[in-house]
């Protein structure tokens, strides 16, 4: 098993854009991704996309042919894979592109994700999200997405007591940062009485409690970490990769509000690249909810489970804090275009460990992590990425 | 002996107050409540319908007493608020209660007493040995126009009897009926709305077909009023059960305890039905019981039943709500959101 | 939801019918055909749930999913049956009188219809047990 770094990346701004297509921004993300690698196009030996659902978003399946063919590739028959696990589409795509160079089968491979999300009616893209959970017996008989998370809420509240302002902190930082963000979808900073007055959605969760509707596309190209240099000057080695599944239906975890598949990829990550979570510098989290994040950056291990709260109302996921979370203002303020999310926290990362991170920029930053979930935990995606 | 073999009633949580619906339409209430002797009526839950209440009665029957729903040899669903035109209501409670595949079942429609007419079908299915047991139901969520006179009374109910002729709680000795081509009270396919011939359902209606079918049933049974403990009238509204009963020489507390209309309003195919339940919910072994249903179009089925001592022994009457319970703490709406569940706000398709 | 998808499922949704492993004594609702602790070894059969449970953890939804035929607000569930296995569910209540640990009993209701023109697709909710 050979080492593998990323060697270029490029993301589009996340936002609604009505004048994009689903190819439109997958291409300028490509585009970008290879400049970035100066690496021309012919290069490329694979590609893997993460897309959720393009299928019920635009009516598009075959994805990686689409791609492929879009991004001037097809005519050399490379091997083009679109892979999907609902919002965790992006961070598997990523570990099949590590896999297959770190196994010695493809060289330079890119791993992209796409989502275009406002080609279809606001009730029609609810009911897809629905399609992350189990549509049988979860949105059939009532479910909605942001139900579910706000269940896992209800029960997080009732056994760790956190308050409701405690979570809506969650949502400050993540705006804070995004702030500082160009490619994020909302360049506003908010406030904690924003959080608290908005609408709700699902009790307790309210409007700014959870992630918006977004279009982005994000690729990242990853080569052998030996023949990074050819490529640029700042290689950022993939220290480990890992991923875990778990029930579907959020009826059917162990523990309502503890995401097992996060804990389980978290600890094989940690493994693999023989570090623990006092050597992560910053974090992107799946902040979907609010209550996500609490819950991801219990089970990641960076506090202790039901402290998280309160280890963000003291301020310690912010910027400067003991362990800053979603620097590029995570799903809630930069946005989640679904299949783009797992992509987009690579590329935040390799921003921050390149010291391009401009105003969120992390002091010192040497080892950063992502933590990619599809639907409310059934499949979770653990990275982390190292400065060499 | 053919009888009931068991019985359940469901009635919806929701009212509305008669001075509520009066208040919108400019209406005096006390007129109204005075006139008519209703003061609220119930409505169904936005997720309820004709095959829910059905459904929710029969199941209530079964906790009464253990029947093998596979022994339902037929079940009857009579309503004229069928969720379907076409695809029966039976259909989905025997699915709901466990007795299908073995069994036969169809829908019925005759106004308010297609409820009672599932009965006589069911004790002729029993009597000539063809089923063991019979389900039959009287279920509504039945509509009145906007502003329209039946607006005040049409509610939301259902009964489910178990007919069969093994241990019956209350026999049926005998059941007689009277129908003719009355045009009273109709709606024509594909209406949200019936219409009705005012002051003409009274008289030619409601109290000749009443009528009609208790004088025959108490000449064929060589009964007299005073022979019965109790009667259950049709009613449609709290008089014109009062003014039958009367004038067919029945007192004011035989009808007492099966006039569930002043708190629940007409439930239609549910109404003698329920009557009949809120009877049976009090009655002792031995007490008789007069029932005379009534359908536009028209026509009135009469029984004349006897409560046995298997209502002591054979069932357990507590193990479901009685009607009594049912109109107990309901959830009153104003007249908005009781349009919003009556569908009578028309939607974005 | 198309009619076969529906129909598939009816002793499902109406009837609480899930299953049981006979080697393991596990309780499967919604049912499963394969028991994930005993898997091959596992005997499946059917078994028709009691229709009790105790509330887990719930939410009150705002807005409803397309066709579902209990308009919001409304309270979903996550419910632990008696017999064992959790599901979710509405639950028919005033959304304030919602408890953890509250004891619900199933009904029969409208879940979805298919449009005006389409099935109406029945099936179980729970209400607070008296």
């Amino acid at each position: 098993m050979r080492d593998v770094a990323v060697i270029g990346v490029g993301c589009t701004k996340f936002g609604e854009h009505w004048d994009r297509s689903f190819r439109d921004l997958f291409v300028e993300a490509g585009a970008l991704a290879l400049e970035d690698a100066k690496l021309s196009g012919e290069k490329i030996d694979a590609m893997y996309v993460g897309n959720m659902s393009a299928g019920r978003f635009i009516e598009q399946e075959h994805i990686g042919a689409l791609i492929a063919d879009y991004s001037g590739m097809a005519t050399r028959h490379i091997p083009a894979t679109r892979v999907e696990a609902a919002c965790a589409s992006g961070g598997l795509a990523f570990r099949q592109a590590v896999i297959a160079v770190a196994s010695g089968m493809e060289d330079i491979v890119v791993a992209a994700g796409v989502e275009k999300m406002t080609d279809v009616e606001p009730g029609a893209s609810t009911d897809a999200l629905t399609g992350a959970a189990d549509r049988e017996w979860e949105g059939f008989v009532g479910a909605t997405f942001p139900g579910l998370y706000a269940m896992i809420a209800t029960d997080y509240m009732h056994k760790y007591h956190m308050t409701r302002e405690q979570l809506a902190q969650v949502a400050v930082k993540n705006h804070f940062n995004g702030a500082r963000n160009p490619i994020a979808q909302f360049p506003n900073e908010i406030t904690l009485e924003t959080v608290m007055k908005s609408t709700m959605v699902a009790e307790p969760l309210r409007l700014f409690d959870c992630s918006p509707i977004t279009d982005g596309a994000a690729a990242v190209i990853v080569a052998p970490l030996e023949r990074a240099r050819e490529f640029t000057d700042t290689p950022i080695k993939v220290l480990a990769t890992a991923q875990a599944s778990d029930s579907i239906a959020l009826h059917d975890r162990r523990d309502i509000s503890t995401m097992d598949a996060s804990v389980a990829a978290g600890q094989r990550a940690f493994k693999m690249a023989k570090l623990t979570h006092k050597d992560i510098n910053m974090v992107e989290v799946h902040d979907c909810f609010s209550i996500a994040e609490i819950c991801a950056i219990e089970d990641l291990g960076f506090c202790k489970k039901g402290t998280a709260g309160k280890f963000t109302a003291d301020g310690e996921t912010a910027l400067g804090g003991k362990i800053p979370v979603n620097t590029s203002g995570g799903l809630k303020a930069c946005g989640h275009p679904v299949g783009a999310t797992g992509i987009k926290q690579v590329y935040e990362i390799v921003q921050q460990l390149r010291g391009d991170a401009g105003r969120r920029q992390v002091e010192n930053a040497k080892i950063g992590m992502t933590h990619n979930v599809g639907g409310t935990g059934a499949t979770v995606a653990v990275h982390i990425l190292g400065r060499v | 002996m053919v009888g009931i073999i068991t019985y359940g009633v469901y009635i919806p949580r929701y009212r509305i107050k008669v001075e509520e619906i009066a208040r919108v339409w400019g209406a005096n209430a006390s007129d109204i409540t005075g006139g008519l002797g209703v003061f609220e009526k119930s409505v169904p839950d936005m997720d309820e319908d004709a095959a829910t209440i059905a459904v929710e009665a029969a199941r209530n029957a079964l906790l009464r007493r253990k029947v093998d729903p596979k022994d339902i040899g037929a079940v009857y669903v009579g309503s004229e608020s069928h969720p379907y035109a076409v695809k029966p209501t039976a259909c989905t409670v025997g699915e709901a209660i466990g007795a299908t595949p073995t069994m036969t079942a169809a829908d019925l429609e005759f106004a308010c007493k297609a409820g009672t007419a599932g009965m006589q079908i069911c004790m002729g299915l029993v009597k000539s040995g063809m089923i063991k047991y019979g389900l039959a139901i009287g279920s509504d969520v039945s509509q009145g126009a906007p502003g329209d006179a039946l607006e005040y009374t049409a509610a939301a109910g259902g009964a489910a009897y178990i007919i069969g002729n093994d241990d019956p709680i209350a026999t049926i000795n005998h059941t007689c009926s009277f129908t003719t081509d009355t045009p009273d009270f109709w709606r024509r396919e594909g209406q949200n709305y019936p219409r009705h011939g005012g002051r003409f359902t009274g008289d030619p209606g409601y109290f000749k077909h009443v009528k009609g079918a208790s004088n025959l049933l108490l000449e064929q049974t060589k009964k007299t009023p005073k022979d019965f403990t109790y009667a259950v009238f049709h009613q449609p509204n709290a008089k014109f059960p009062q003014k039958v009963a009367k004038d067919l020489g029945f007192s004011k507390e035989q009808i007492t305890p099966g006039l569930a209309v002043p708190r629940l309003g007409n439930t239609y195919s549910g109404a003698s039905p329920i009557g009949l339940a809120a009877t049976l919910d009090i009655a002792k072994p031995g007490d008789t019981i007069f029932v005379c249903s009534f359908g536009s179009g028209a026509g009135s089925d009469a029984f004349d039943i006897t409560v046995t001592d298997a209502i002591k022994d054979k069932i357990n009457r507590g193990a479901a709500p009685s009607v009594e319970k049912l109109l107990q703490n309901p959830i009153y709406l104003d007249y908005a959101k009781y349009a919003k569940h009556k569908g009578k706000l028309v939607m974005q398709v | 939801m198309t009619v076969a998808r529906f129909w598939r499922k009816i002793p499902q949704r109406y009837n609480l019918v899930g299953t049981k492993c006979t080697t393991c004594g596990r309780h499967f609702f919604p049912p499963r055909t394969f028991c994930p602790d005993c898997r091959r070894n596992g005997k499946i059969v059917d078994h028709k749930f009691a229709g009790f449970g105790t509330v887990v953890t719930y939410t009150v939804i705002q807005t409803e999913p397309d066709n579902f035929s209990s308009p919001g607000p409304y309270v979903l569930a996550i419910i632990k049956l008696d017999e064992g296995p959790q599901m979710t569910t509405q639950i028919i209540c005033d959304p304030k009188e919602t408890k953890i640990g509250m004891r619900v009993k199933s009904i029969f209701r409208k879940i979805a219809t298919d449009g005006e023109s389409g099935i109406i697709h029945y099936g179980t909710k729970f209400v607070p047990v008296e």
